[in-house]
């Protein structure tokens, strides 16, 4: 992330950071150490506690043409500048008749697992499918990290940019220099005959997890990361699905309202010749995300609940909700 | 108050140790060295009077007379907990005794302070709600709409922002142009003073000015109480990165505790606040204790209380 930055801020001068803790301390993930040194406190620009004056202003200086990075040090604190992003950077390219363009990349970080408790842990990208003008993006591996973000920067439009807390230590190549990725392209992680499990983020790893528990048991897995989910990649899945038949959708926002209900109506509308059987989600239970790690573990979605899933889609199992 | 004091301070430094060796788990901020601001506060309200609180709160649960054991038993997760084990560090509520929760959604207390004291407005009582603050949350703007909405129905509010020096690694005075908070009150048509949040008779004093006037309906105050946070920011904060340790060690030479023994050297008689001392510890030996003897909550608890 922090070279992904890096690379934005040397390729293009029009690219600045706004967020907290983000200079000399170099980013509570230490996103930014070391940027602010080399690119200067102008272009690293620490705040105030304040989101929605972080987001409105980066929408200001976006329209008069920067290319600003917004920091939102935990997702759960975007709500706080819900504002700017919904009713001004998603809408102000398209209500201006394209006069104006509001493109800006909007990074944040949520997730459970740290034992934040509840105004800390949450996953909450599925708000931002309901309001059309932003992009939605979220890496899954380094090297996705860096050509998602180096094309994030690029468009012309407003992108939000969701890390998750327990990946920042993965380790992956990273090719040099790393090639664009494009919005809305996702890719297959591991192939399998019998069911596709859906994922982005850290949802892709738990599904690989899931694939290898499940392959004991005989069953073959494919595991597709969207890596986007506006654009999504409806097609990507639908080529799965000619040959699997089943589908289980499986992210860590709570089930309810999640992002798996919009792609499982779309597989529906378009695939429905393909479903063997209904297709599942494997989301989180309907309730905050609590302190307590025996009361996070039951109502997460993990490993052992993508599992399940599988087999009940494969209807080795009842289906409980 | 120096009950408090005490208690709030080795309350601190008992957590703070557990997380250390592994037992608690989760974000850790301690109030260490702002106990003065916690017990001067809560001493001068009364038990129906409400408090909203921050990430930093544990000194404001404690003062506000929530009990230590149920305290703990929260920090440690477990069943027996004010929350059950749903909230953690930065959630304590306790109903009982006016302590209505924790924002560590910086600025959040402002406004539950403000909409409490429009409730107690509503229902003609008189009773007050205190807003405990950083001075971080001076930059977000539910910080001037609180003070300006309880300004302009005259609600019975205290805001009380305890500037202990930083907001995570800045300094008020890196952030704010006019760093002298108390002032902001004026914008608003309200009191504001500045109190020496070391000093915990000071602090006590200027609540009890501003709780009475709120009570008598004549509206909210602004109290900036300058004081020092001891520790890093959390557990395992790179403090080193923005202040240097002497001017840590220096602050720490200016302890509310130290500050209290010297004011009331004359009034108390030797060995009164040894035992004093000597109670603090024994209930919070026995909140640990409690805290670890209580079993974990059952995992089903999670799906229940929510829609
Ligand atoms: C809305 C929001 N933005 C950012 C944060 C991250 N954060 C947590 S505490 C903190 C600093 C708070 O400083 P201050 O208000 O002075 O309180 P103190 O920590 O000194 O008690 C920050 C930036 C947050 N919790 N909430
Ligand atoms: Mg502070």
């Amino acid at each position: 992330m922090r070279e992904a930055q890096a690379d934005a801020l040397s390729a293009d001068d029009r690219v600045f950071i706004m967020g907290q803790e983000l200079g000399e301390y170099g980013g509570v993930f230490r996103a930014t150490e070391g940027l602010a040194e080399r690119f200067g406190a102008h272009r690293v620009r620490d705040m105030p506690i304040a989101e929605q004056s972080m987001l409105g202003a980066g929408v200001g200086a976006a329209i008069m043409g920067m290319r600003p990075i917004v920091e939102v040090m935990f997702m759960d604190f975007i709500a706080c500048g819900m504002d700017a992003i919904v009713n001004h950077a998603a809408k102000v390219g398209y209500m201006s008749g394209d006069q104006m363009r509001a493109p800006m990349v909007i990074r944040t970080q949520g997730g459970s697992g740290t034992h934040h408790g509840s105004q800390h842990s949450q996953t909450l990208e599925s708000w931002f499918l309901h309001v059309p003008g932003l992009a939605v993006v979220v890496p899954f591996t380094p090297s996705d990290v860096k050509g998602l973000f180096k094309t994030s920067i690029r468009v012309d439009h407003p992108v939000l940019f969701v890390e998750h807390r327990a990946l920042y230590r993965t380790r992956g190549a990273v090719s040099d220099p790393v090639e664009p990725i494009p919005l809305g392209k996702g890719v297959i992680r591991r192939r399998g005959d019998d069911v596709t499990v859906v994922g982005i983020g850290k949802s892709v790893g738990q599904a690989q997890i899931a694939a290898r528990l499940l392959e004991e048991e005989g069953v073959s897995v494919e595991v597709i990361d969207l890596r986007t989910l506006v654009p999504l990649d409806v097609d990507l899945v639908l080529e799965s699905l000619a040959h699997t038949h089943h589908l289980v959708v499986a992210h860590e926002a709570v089930e309810r309202g999640g992002w798996a209900g919009e792609l499982v109506s779309r597989v529906v509308a378009e695939g429905f010749d393909e479903l063997d059987a209904p297709p599942l989600r494997a989301g989180s239970r309907p309730v905050p995300v609590p302190f307590a790690k025996e009361l996070e573990a039951e109502m997460i979605a993990d490993e052992r609940l993508i599992a399940q899933r599988v087999r009940q889609a494969l209807g080795m199992v009842e289906y409980a909700p | 108050m120096f009950r408090l004091m005490y208690t709030i301070r080795r309350f601190e430094v008992t957590m703070e140790r557990a997380h250390l060796e592994g037992e608690l788990y989760g974000p850790f901020h301690s109030s260490m060295g702002q106990e003065a601001v916690s017990a001067g506060v809560c001493s001068a309200l009364r038990l129906d009077d409400v408090v909203a609180s921050t990430h930093r709160g544990h000194g404001h649960a404690i003062a506000k007379g929530a009990v230590l054991g149920r305290i703990c038993a929260e920090l440690w997760g477990r069943s027996t907990g004010y929350c059950q084990g749903k909230g953690g560090s930065m959630h304590i509520v306790s109903m009982d005794h006016g302590f209505v929760g924790q924002s560590p959604i910086i600025g959040g207390s402002g406004l539950l302070a403000t909409g409490a004291a429009l409730a107690f407005d509503l229902n003609r009582e008189e009773r007050v709600a205190v807003a405990f603050m950083g001075d971080g949350a001076v930059g977000q703007g539910v910080f001037h709409e609180s003070l300006n909405l309880a300004a302009i129905w005259r609600l019975p509010v205290v805001f009380v922002v305890e500037n202990n020096g930083y907001a995570h690694s800045f300094r008020a005075e890196q952030m704010q142009v006019n760093p002298d908070i108390a002032s902001r009150a004026a914008g608003f048509g309200i009191p504001g003073v500045v109190v020496d949040g070391i000093d915990v008779f000071a602090v006590r004093e200027a609540t009890r000015t501003a709780a009475a006037r709120a009570r008598e309906g004549g509206g909210p105050s602004l109290i900036e109480a300058k004081c020092y946070r001891w520790r890093g920011h959390n557990l395992g904060d790179a403090e080193h990165l923005y202040r240097a340790r002497e001017e840590v060690e220096e602050a720490r030479r200016n302890d509310p505790l130290e500050r209290f023994r010297a004011a009331t050297f004359d009034l108390i008689p030797p060995g009164v606040l040894e035992e004093i001392e000597a109670a603090a510890e024994e209930e919070i030996d026995e909140a640990v204790r409690f805290a670890r003897q209580s079993p974990p909550p059952d995992p089903l608890t999670a799906l229940e209380g929510s829609f």
